[in-house]
């Protein structure tokens, strides 16, 4: 029992309940069904790309590119189904999907073959895409007369609906469970199959991973074009659900999405995370936000509690950490 | 120190960095070749020496953060919060626009900068202590405060940006001191500052020290909380003054300009030698990369280039440089 | 011990030998790694490969499990010639090797990293947490062993921590098992823990390697012995026709005298330098009490974890809130931070000289001044020409063997590397030098050198020493008192003039 007490999933749970728990006591709005659906959808996109993140991180590797693959993927997929007048949902997603993907290519070959930090790879690589999509392709925002119907018909989709009284209607978007369903498909590979546990490994110890015999240039790629096919999947997803396609709104979510994932646990230098305290994390933010509406706090507040969660949270582990290693010292 | 300079050993003490100016004038080279009109007059390096110093305060505030193996994600951040600040205390000082405020005396300028710089302190302190007294891990930290000093900046000024400062402000971003840029002229004796106490003092030695092995830096009785608190210190100053330059040429703060700098001050920072893992790095080198780029993107944007590709081909220069290091110390 | 097969006319025929290298020669860029190297190693045989640090011992590893290729000479398993043998291959013939930093995942389960290589090894896709935890716990059976398997592995202390290094590459059909050094960080009761192990494992048929500087050991554990010297083989056979001043005469090419150091008290009355009454941290060890005269140098030892290390720290400011009294000197001082103590005159060489002591990507001359430059420095800036002055005159006076200071440190030995982390603090003025593990990874040359320059240190400065070690010879040999630390609390003080080494090493035995 202390050890499910003693994880840190486990403690960031507690925290959400709790701070549900009491922002429902300030203002009771916050319990009501279309506020907590509003909630759940907001988890979606940042929580596609936070399980690419977390998948680089368990690594100890870093991706700072992805919104930008994202933003890449969207937009060109965007710009050939106009181009072509395609009119599907499937095959749109499979493209921007493999757009991310290549794009991931190109990190995993700098931070395996070229050996670069990936910090510095991801940086440069994201620096190029986004440079790329902005100034040779355009800046342009495609509006929602312009977008793909089926695309967004298909974001629409939901799970449930109910009818107010006074008839308007709140759903639960079905994008949520697409989302449900990705973790899930993340946390089985990585716990359930032997490249998932090789991500793990290399992260705890590259040099014994090599040994070992993992293969860790399979390994490289494999995470750097998850986590690209996963923005890329998100982008277009994204878009879908806000009707509207403006390259750059995704730009500067990567610190957001990258402390959500710390948030949840993982482990900065690698070898440690999960998907639920990835999804948590991602939780506590959009929460954090929502919170502040809820609360009639001036939305220009949002990033000083953002950066407050940040460093209370980043304190309690380091301080969590610190006392942990000093207790391991004593009873060595 | 007495040492004739001796040209062989310069190169073969850092082969990166002479390869650094080797590119450097490649680039020099490339430009004017492509350019040949234009990128060789007066005007385009004059130009480039009023923009390019705030990013160099910047690319040197972060190989300081580097330099003991941290980062800081925040020094945009606190840029823009202390320029908001001063133009807030002006427009308190001398009205929203109109002659009051273009004409408050140098008295109340000095103040603004002293506000400025004290911001830059403050806010450098408070990165410092996060990470020393709380050992919060630096990215980390940085992720955090950033967001609260952006986030106070919103607040401030509630998302527009600040517009009209005093002359003597705009001043100090436009003006020229015997026909230099003042911009460059301060860039210039900060960063010989900076190299100085980096390679002369016991300060400076132990940044290098603490960077190459903290565990080493605790047992030799170095003062780390000390020396580290000081270089982020230090550069919360630099990024302060960097928001001095930037709104004193633009005549207006706010709280997202300069999004891109942070990105571009660790490319800047990597490319001039910097390990980003610590103990190793020049302000030379700094001084040498930012040149080239800014070459790089004023040639390319002689060519008509949009800006976005500028980014591109930052990210690409970045990639093939260390492509190249990389390579090499392969063969080797 | 499997049965040699029968010739035909009955009578039995000595199997060829498991492993055996002939005439195996390596080079590196010019530099003879191994010059004409031939050893055998028989089945179900302990043995040992001794040799200083250069002499070719890791080579001899890699090249046995297929990590490098030899340039010369042939390699035979079971009799039969092996050409170009891999990693794979060799783990395919049973040669497995269990590195000084055990290649394991910390961030993984104990039961993960024992079924590891069995899981790497079926080319499985899908990890069966069930399929995990039966050759997990199948390992530890074959072992012999109890262990959490549901720990995650950075818990395990470091003997733990072998157990599951040896317990998975016995997973793995070995039949050589190669172990590098694995008694560097084990205390006395876990060595003999792991030597009864390597002698059950001997009985199933399965030969080891101990590659080993630690002589008594090598004596005591193993049958027959390879002595290595500048890549060739310079002397090999029975281990009971070697003793100590033999392998040690083998190993350096030449006799070492062994003067043991003896301090004796002056007549008269002579303050301590050193003077500690009670001092404890609550939770590490309490009650300590300890006089060290000028001069004097005095031993610890004990188990790890009971608290050596702590002690010493407090005495370096690491612990500012210990309780207690210390005195240097005849003055009660309060040691709350390392500047503190440096200010007093003490100093202390980590055992972890890599990690704690040395900045490996600097030079010679900035490792020496790293403590200095505060003391260099006129209107805050350093004067790098009396800096130089003093770095050379330092490797001078530690006799540290290089051409010039400006090179990196991380050329230079093990035993020259120390010499640095000591000279270091020489530049300070110490007055007491408490060292940990001051000769661990130094080779036998190098070692009595280092006794000699600490002893001169004692002698010529009036320096307290501390001492903290497990190396009983080194004890015995250089202190005048060795105090023994156990569960947190000093629990004998020996005279080493009315102790043998023996005794000391059955003490600590002793300790449980």
């Amino acid at each position: 029992m202390s050890a499910l007490l003693r994880r840190s999933e486990t403690v960031i749970f507690l925290v959400l309940v709790a701070a549900i728990v009491v922002i429902g006591l300030i203002r009771p709005e916050a319990w009501e069904l279309a506020n907590l659906f509003s909630l759940l959808r907001a988890n979606v996109i940042t929580g596609i790309m936070a399980l690419g993140v977390l998948t680089v991180m368990i690594s100890g590797g870093f991706d700072v590119s992805f919104p930008y693959f994202a933003m890449a993927a969207m937009y060109i997929t965007l710009l050939g189904m106009l181009a072509t007048g395609y009119s599907g949902v499937v095959l749109p997603f499979i493209v921007a999907t493999l757009i991310g993907l290549l794009l991931g290519v190109l990190n995993g070959f700098l931070v395996y073959y070229l050996r670069m930090i990936p910090l510095i790879a991801t940086l440069g690589s994201g620096a190029m895409v986004r440079g790329f999509l902005l100034g040779a392709i355009g800046t342009a925002n495609i509006n929602i007369d312009r977008m793909p119907p089926a695309l967004i018909k298909f974001a629409s989709l939901h799970l449930v609906k109910l009818t107010e009284p006074d008839g308007t209607t709140i759903e639960l978007s079905a994008m949520v469970l697409i989302y449900l369903a990705l973790a899930l498909v993340v946390h089985l590979v990585l716990n359930h199959t032997m490249i998932g546990r090789g991500v793990f490994a290399v992260g705890g110890d590259r040099e014994a991973a090599r040994r070992a015999g993992f293969d860790v240039r399979r390994i490289t790629y494999f995470i750097y074009c998850l986590a690209g096919a996963l923005a890329g999947f998100a982008g277009l997803l994204y878009v879908s659900m806000s009707w509207l396609a403006n390259p750059r709104d995704l730009a500067g979510s990567e610190l957001d999405v990258i402390a959500a994932v710390v948030l949840g646990g993982a482990s900065i230098f690698g070898g440690r995370g999960s998907v639920l305290g990835t999804m948590l994390g991602v939780f506590m933010l959009v929460l954090v936000n929502n919170s502040l509406i809820i609360l009639h706090v001036s939305t220009t507040w949002q990033r000083v509690a953002v950066g407050a969660i940040i460093i209370v949270a980043t304190g309690v582990t380091a301080w969590r950490d610190r006392k942990r290693a000093a207790y391991r010292k004593q009873t060595a | 120190m007495q040492q004739s300079f001796d040209l062989r050993r310069f190169v073969n003490r850092d082969a990166n960095l002479f390869q650094l100016f080797v590119v450097t004038a490649l680039i020099f080279v490339l430009m004017t070749a492509l350019n040949p009109d234009k990128f060789l007059r007066i005007y385009n390096f004059e130009s480039m020496s009023f923009i390019a110093p705030e990013l160099g305060l910047l690319s040197i505030a972060m190989m300081l953060s580097m330099l003991t193996g941290g980062i800081d994600l925040s020094l945009v951040g606190i840029a823009n919060l202390s320029g908001i600040l001063a133009g807030l205390f002006f427009h308190a000082m001398g009205g929203e626009h109109g002659p009051g405020l273009a004409n408050l005396p140098l008295g109340w300028v000095a103040v603004g900068v002293a506000i400025t710089i004290g911001t830059g302190l403050l806010a450098g302190a408070v990165n410092g202590l996060l990470i020393t007294k709380l050992h919060i891990t630096p990215m980390l930290a940085t992720i955090g405060s950033a967001q609260i000093y952006v986030g106070l900046s919103l607040v401030l000024t509630g998302g527009p940006a600040v517009v009209g400062f005093p002359g003597w402000w705009d001043a100090i971003g436009n003006a020229r001191v015997l026909g230099i840029a003042l911009p460059l002229v301060l860039f210039l004796v900060l960063a010989g500052l900076v190299a100085l106490v980096l390679t002369r003092t016991p300060l400076g030695i132990d940044l290098f020290l603490i960077g190459s092995g903290s565990k080493a830096a605790r047992f030799a009785g170095i003062r780390m909380d000390r020396a580290v608190f000081a270089s982020y210190v230090a550069g919360g100053v630099l990024a302060s003054i960097a928001g001095i330059l930037l709104s004193g040429r633009v005549n207006a703060a706010k709280a997202d300009y300069g999004t891109t700098y942070v990105l571009e001050a660790i490319l800047i920072s990597v490319l001039g030698g910097t390990n980003p893992s610590g103990g190793k790095a020049t302000v030379l080198g700094v001084a040498v990369a930012l040149l080239g780029l800014m070459m790089l993107s004023s040639g390319f944007q002689l060519l008509r280039f949009s800006n976005f590709l500028v980014d591109f081909i930052w990210g690409a220069f970045l990639l093939i440089v260390i492509a190249i290091n990389a390579i090499r110390s392969r063969t080797r | 011990m499997r049965r040699p097969p029968r010739f035909s006319n009955g009578s039995y025929r000595m199997p060829p030998p498991l492993i055996e290298l002939r005439h195996v020669s390596k080079h590196f860029a010019g530099v003879k790694a191994l010059d004409d190297v031939s050893l055998s190693i028989a089945p179900g045989e302990i043995h040992c490969l001794a040799g200083e640090n250069g002499s070719g011992k890791s080579t001899i590893i890699k090249v046995i499990s297929g990590v490098y290729q030899p340039d010369g000479g042939e390699i035979l398993i079971d009799g039969a010639s092996v050409h170009a043998l891999t990693p794979i291959s060799a783990i395919a013939h049973g040669v497995q090797v269990i590195f000084q930093d055990f290649s394991l995942f910390g961030n993984l389960t104990v039961a993960e990293n024992l079924a590891l290589s069995t899981e790497l090894r079926e080319r499985r896709n899908v990890v069966s947490w069930r399929h995990v935890r039966a050759v997990a716990e199948e390992a530890v059976s074959r072992l012999g062993v109890h262990l959490d398997l549901d720990a995650d592995l950075d818990r395990l202390p470091t003997s733990g921590r072998q157990l599951v290094a040896i317990a998975r590459a016995l997973m793995s059909d070995a039949r050589l098992l190669i172990m590098d050094e694995p008694t560097t960080a084990l205390t006395s009761k876990e060595v003999e823990a792991l030597f009864t192990l390597v002698r059950d494992i001997q009985s199933r048929g399965i030969s080891i390697v101990f590659v080993s500087h630690k002589m008594r050991e090598m004596l005591e554990i193993s049958e027959r012995i390879t002595v290595l010297r500048n890549g060739r083989v310079v002397g090999g056979g029975p281990t009971r026709e070697w003793n100590e001043t033999s392998i040690t005469r083998a190993m350096t090419g030449h006799d070492l005298s062994r003067e043991p150091y003896r301090w004796t008290k002056p007549a008269g009355e002579v303050t301590p330098r050193l003077e500690i009454k009670d001092l404890g941290v609550p939770g590490l060890y309490s009650g300590a009490n300890l006089t060290v005269y000028p001069g004097e140098i005095v031993g610890l030892s004990g188990l790890l974890g009971a608290g050596r290390t702590e002690f010493a720290l407090t005495l370096f400011g690491m612990q500012p809130s210990y309780h207690g009294s210390i005195r240097i000197d005849g003055k009660e001082v309060r040691l709350a931070s390392v500047q503190d103590a440096i200010a007093q005159g003490i100093v202390y060489v980590p055992e972890d000289r890599l990690g704690e002591g040395l900045f490996l990507n600097q030079t010679i001359n900035r490792n020496l001044l790293a403590s200095s430059y505060g003391d260099l420095a006129r209107y805050g800036f350093i004067d790098f020409t009396q800096a130089r002055a003093r770095a050379t005159a330092m490797i001078e006076g530690m006799q540290i063997v290089t051409p010039t200071g400006e090179r990196p440190v991380i050329e230079l030995s093990g035993g020259n590397q120390q010499r640095v982390v000591i000279g270091r603090w020489l530049m300070n003025d110490a007055r007491i030098l408490v060292l940990n593990g001051p000769t661990v990874g130094v080779d036998v040359g190098s070692k009595a050198g280092i006794h000699h320059k600490i002893h001169d240190l004692a002698v010529t400065h009036g320096i307290a020493v501390l001492m903290i070690s497990d190396d009983v010879p080194e004890l015995v040999g250089n202190c005048s008192r060795i105090v023994l630390m156990h569960r947190g609390r000093f629990t004998e003080d020996l005279s080493t003039s009315e102790v043998t080494e023996a005794m000391v090493a059955d003490k600590l035995k002793a300790l449980v």
